[in-house]
């Protein structure tokens, strides 16, 4: 490709010029390149620029395809060619504009299908918009090439099979790409493909004195696969023009190179969670080194980001209208972790890291990429106000803690999908959704029934049989139901996991980690302030069961002056710590898959609806159906004391029992955060500060009020950008559907008397 | 020895009671009744909880890290937390003890009961001036005004930092020539650092029906845009800061 401005650079001969630092040279290491050769910047927004015609010209395109795409549900897809990275002929928006090219097929928006994670998906997708599925693809995929979604039911017990069907354990990934692995796409900018060739080949070699277990042969075959998908990156990028064999010379080829290697992972795979990693300050030093050539003007840095941010915005998958309903919308959790303090102690902003916000200015508001703040109090005053003022602006912007990120995963941390601490190139997880914590507790009281269908599904038990439930009994219940519920579960994930690695393997993200990689087993828990709260009104309240003719508990009575979740009250925030607490343990007594290590999360996204829709009434006095609170949040409309008092006791949740993250979700009127316009930015940092020194982990902040979201019901049309916040993740408030949009209004809005 | 009060309820707010992410303790007991009251339920003394100080002091004590780092700090107010003057005094005395920014919201009505050591414990003092047409304070609050505007003289003597806060209701506290007037008043003392005008809302109409009592201002309409724009203009052309 060409170099866009009139000087002529020869890129390819020295890509590395002027840039400092020994040891990235002799070995595949991004972030010491990082470290020895960036900028830090610890000014203010001033000197950003606006959206140039081009870039203007390019998103307008692209942006006159999402009413169609909204209104049929999906633009177009290709139904007759399984993804690979190369199946696709090379697509463009705008061939003479576009600075950043390539698409997942070959047009904007028209989807792939990626049968390998199932069939049924694929075909079920196609099907409710109005596809016929290719017979081809029909008979190849359901009769000589087995899925993991096959492989899974395969070895399913029926325990697994049950608890799954009653939505005690849910969300798992056993029938789409389970996603949340992030490829170092940052490798393919700074060394080509035929470096990272050599390193995965030596690898390999290092294996061939193993003895061939079966541990060994698969690492033997899974580094051939990497090899392959390295060279299938190399052909794709070819199909572009680009020759990524060889390091990236200039700034837009960083930008290009690595979008491209992010582009061969979504090619891919369907992955849950395709996030992108922690790129912001890796591409500043290429920028800055084309700035401080003459090669480049800030308009035409920023122009550049502008360009990238549109091409992760358009990611799309095929998806089931039932998939798009659990986690509201098209999602792709396309995650750039931003900011954050180097453990030098220099804050790793730089000037991209502002880039990168402002394009929720050139492009306006949008759920994608999913930009992530890692947030220290120690950042620089000018970066933390401009984050404020995009939040208060666009409510797109998610915080975490980087002061608890740092110690345990490093500063070259980044977020997978929304509140997953993954060293980048180093850390993978396997993902595995969560278990209901609030049915396992009327599982308790039930003797393992079901209180919605009187199934039995976990194993009988004596069923609690006073009149008034007991908190002693039922916390001895409770906690033999959540043994069974963690034995089930993380035998569960180790089937899942074993038939994702062998039918759906990602090739690509994992030649884009090191040899051999560490691995988590990412459980998770839904429904904490529920369960929290329902012990808590059987504890210092009390609580009259309700029983059908056949003994099933089905409602409560309850009465008495309880203290809830949510309101910095030791006496309810220590039953939600100590179910975090305990349930960890729990999980971390079963062995897994390739020895990952045991986390878990307290994240919903916004599966929280669908969660409570299928959980009866409980002892809190929820009714049945009613939404939980999502992630880690204290109960809609519980908390009341204030934002501040709700979010400090999230934070007393300890990071270290639930590693995969804990997520907090608030929304704020404009006036809550300060009577006077001027102030409210700083009035956002203070309290970002306070929650990060307080241990809290995540925060997503919405400053929104009730009549604009009504407003957006009411008339859809005229809101087709307004982004909101929902556990660890934006989407695009018009898409959510009927249900959802009630529970976001419904939730807390924290805003002045 | 520590005092009691009585205490409707404590809250965390931001921006709006005083600088940065406070904890806003909230007094029972009124000896006002202004028509556009959003806090009914703050007006009588026995309705409040019965609370020692150091209950008080130990709640606060668990926000201060978050207080101090979020650049807040605590606010008495009400009902009128100089109702119950020891028990206001002990608290911002307390907070004061322990670095905490001190604000008192108050509508000056009951100024002579407050010592001048208790302000001397007060960073800020949000002081309410409802009206400044005598006859109309009186029919909005059903009380005095004049010991207000000898308070704010009195603040301004000690040298305590004030922000003035007036809520715009039409019909009621829209009159020009009463603006300019308390205008002029706030832009002759030395201390006001800022005007809050607070468009009138209709939120706490619900406590009104909770508590089964008519709400007086139900069919008073709130100010436009362009209304509480000329009121802060007002308060600008004395030199004032008005947001």
């Amino acid at each position: 490709m060409t170099v866009t401005s009139g000087f002529r650079v020869d890129a390819a001969a020295d890509p590395w010029r002027a840039l400092r630092g020994q040891r990235w040279r002799d070995q595949v290491d991004v972030r010491d390149f990082i470290q020895a050769n960036y900028t830090p910047y610890e000014g203010d927004s001033a000197f950003l620029t606006g959206p140039t015609a081009r870039t203007a010209a390019v998103w307008s395109k692209v942006a006159a395809l999402f009413p169609e795409e909204r209104r049929r549900g999906i633009l177009d897809v290709d139904a007759a060619t399984p993804s690979t990275i190369t199946s696709h002929k090379p697509g463009w928006i705008d061939r003479d504009r576009e600075l950043i090219v390539g698409l997942q097929t070959d047009a904007p928006l028209k989807r792939a299908i990626m049968p390998g994670g199932g069939l049924r998906m694929v075909e079920n997708g196609l099907r409710a918009y109005g596809y016929e599925p290719d017979p081809f693809v029909t008979r190849v995929f359901g009769t000589y090439r087995k899925t993991h979604n096959d492989g899974v039911f395969d070895a399913y017990t029926p325990e697994m099979r049950r608890a799954r069907k009653a939505g005690v354990i849910t969300g798992l990934p056993d029938a789409y790409g389970r996603g949340r692995i992030i490829g170092d796409y940052r490798r393919v900018a700074l060394y080509g493909t035929a470096r990272l060739t050599e390193a995965k080949r030596a690898e390999r070699a290092r294996l061939d004195e193993a003895p061939s277990t079966a541990d060994v042969i698969r690492d033997r075959e899974e580094l051939a696969e990497q090899i392959r998908a390295l060279g299938e990156l190399t052909e794709m990028a070819a199909t572009y023009g680009c020759d990524v064999t060889r390091p990236a010379g200039t700034a837009r080829e960083a930008v290009q190179w690595l979008y491209l290697g992010y582009l061969a992972a979504v090619k891919e795979q369907n992955g849950a969670a395709m996030s992108l990693g922690r790129t912001s300050t890796f591409l500043d030093v290429y920028l800055q080194r084309d700035l401080d050539a003459g090669l480049l003007d800030e308009s035409g840095a920023q122009e550049l980001i502008d360009d990238f941010v549109i091409k992760l915005r358009i990611v799309r998958f095929l998806r089931t209208p039932e998939y798009d309903a659990l986690f509201s919308g098209d999602p792709t959790w396309v995650t750039e972790s931003i900011g954050g303090i180097g453990e030098d102690g220099r804050p790793l902003v730089t000037r991209t890291s502002f880039r990168f916000l402002q394009t929720l200015y050139n492009l306006g508001p949008a759920p994608e990429p999913n930009l992530t703040v890692l947030w220290s109090p120690r950042l620089p005053d000018g970066f933390k106000r401009f984050c404020a003022q995009v939040s208060i602006d666009t409510s797109s912007i998610q915080y975490e803690s980087d002061e608890l990120m740092r110690p345990r995963t490093g500063d070259d941390t980044a977020i997978a999908c929304c509140v997953s601490a993954m060293a980048v190139g180093e850390q993978m997880q396997f993902f595995g959704a969560r278990v209901n914590l609030a049915k396992a507790l009327l599982y308790a009281i039930n003797g393992g029934r079901d209180e919605m269908t009187g199934d039995q599904i976990a194993p009988a038990a004596p069923p609690l049989t006073g009149d008034y439930l007991n908190y002693e009994e039922l916390s001895a219940a409770y906690d033999r139901t959540l043994d069974w519920l963690a034995a089930t579960y993380v035998n569960a994930l180790n089937v899942i996991h074993f038939m994702h690695d062998k039918y759906a393997y990602e090739r690509l993200e994992m030649a884009l980690h090191d040899y051999p990689v560490h691995r988590f087993m990412a459980c998770g828990i839904a429904g904490l302030s529920v369960a929290a709260d329902s012990l808590s009104a059987v504890k210092y309240g009390r609580v009259k069961v309700i029983r059908d003719a056949t003994g099933l508990a089905v409602d409560y009575e309850t009465d008495g002056d309880w203290p809830a979740y949510g309101n910095n009250d030791d006496r309810a925030d220590a039953i939600a710590t100590g179910l975090v607490d305990s349930f960890m343990a729990k999980i971390a007594r079963h062995p897994t898959y390739r020895n990952a290590e045991h986390t878990q999360s307290v994240l919903t996204i916004t599966s929280n609806v669908v969660y409570g829709k299928h959980t009866g009434n409980t002892p809190d006095g929820r009714r049945a159906g009613q939404p939980f609170a999502p992630g880690a949040n204290p109960m809609n409309g519980r908390d009341r004391h204030g934002m501040a008092a709700s979010a400090l006791s999230v934070a007393k949740i300890p990071y270290d029992r639930a590693r995969d993250g804990i997520s907090l979700t608030s929304t704020i009127t404009p006036e809550g955060l300060g009577h006077d316009p001027a102030v409210r930015a700083g009035n956002l940092v203070g309290i970002l500060d306070a929650y990060t020194a307080a241990g809290g982990f995540h925060l997503n902040v919405n400053v929104l009020d009730r009549a604009t979201l009504e407003d957006a019901m009411a008339h859809p049309e005229t809101y087709p950008d307004l982004t909101i916040r929902v556990s660890g993740y934006a989407v695009n408030f018009v898409r959510l559907t009927r249900e959802q949009q009630l529970d976001v209004i419904s939730r807390t809005f924290h805003g002045s008397r | 020895m520590t005092t009691t009060g009585r205490t409707h309820s404590w809250d965390l707010s931001t921006g709006v009671d005083g600088p940065g992410t406070r904890f806003v303790l909230f007094l029972s007991g009124c000896p006002l009744r202004c028509l556009y009251c959003a806090n009914p339920d703050t007006w009588h003394m026995r309705d409040g909880r019965q609370v020692t100080a150091d209950e008080v002091m130990a709640e606060i004590a668990t926000y201060r890290p978050f207080l101090e780092t979020a650049g807040g700090g605590v606010t008495v107010t009400g009902g009128e937390p100089l109702l119950q003057p020891a028990f206001t005094a002990e608290i911002l005395h307390r907070c004061r003890e322990l670095g905490l920014h001190t604000a008192l919201d108050t509508s000056g009505f009951l100024g002579a009961r407050a010592t001048d050591a208790m302000l001397a414990d007060t960073s800020l003092v949000l002081l309410d001036i409802k009206s400044f047409d005598i006859a109309t304070y009186r029919r909005l609050t059903g009380g005095a005004l004049s010991p207000t505007l000898g308070f704010a003289t009195r603040l301004d003597r000690l040298g305590v930092p004030v922000r003035i806060r007036y809520v715009l209701v039409p019909g009621w506290t829209d009159d020009e020539a009463a603006v300019d007037g308390l205008a002029a008043f706030a832009a002759g003392l030395g201390n006001v650092e800022a005007v809050d005008i607070l468009p009138f809302h209709k939120l706490g109409a619900p406590k009104y029906e909770a508590l089964g009592l008519p709400f007086p201002l139900r069919d008073t309409p709130v100010p436009d845009a362009a209304l509480v724009e000329r009121v802060r203009r007002q308060f600008r052309d004395r030199g004032l800061t008005a947001v």
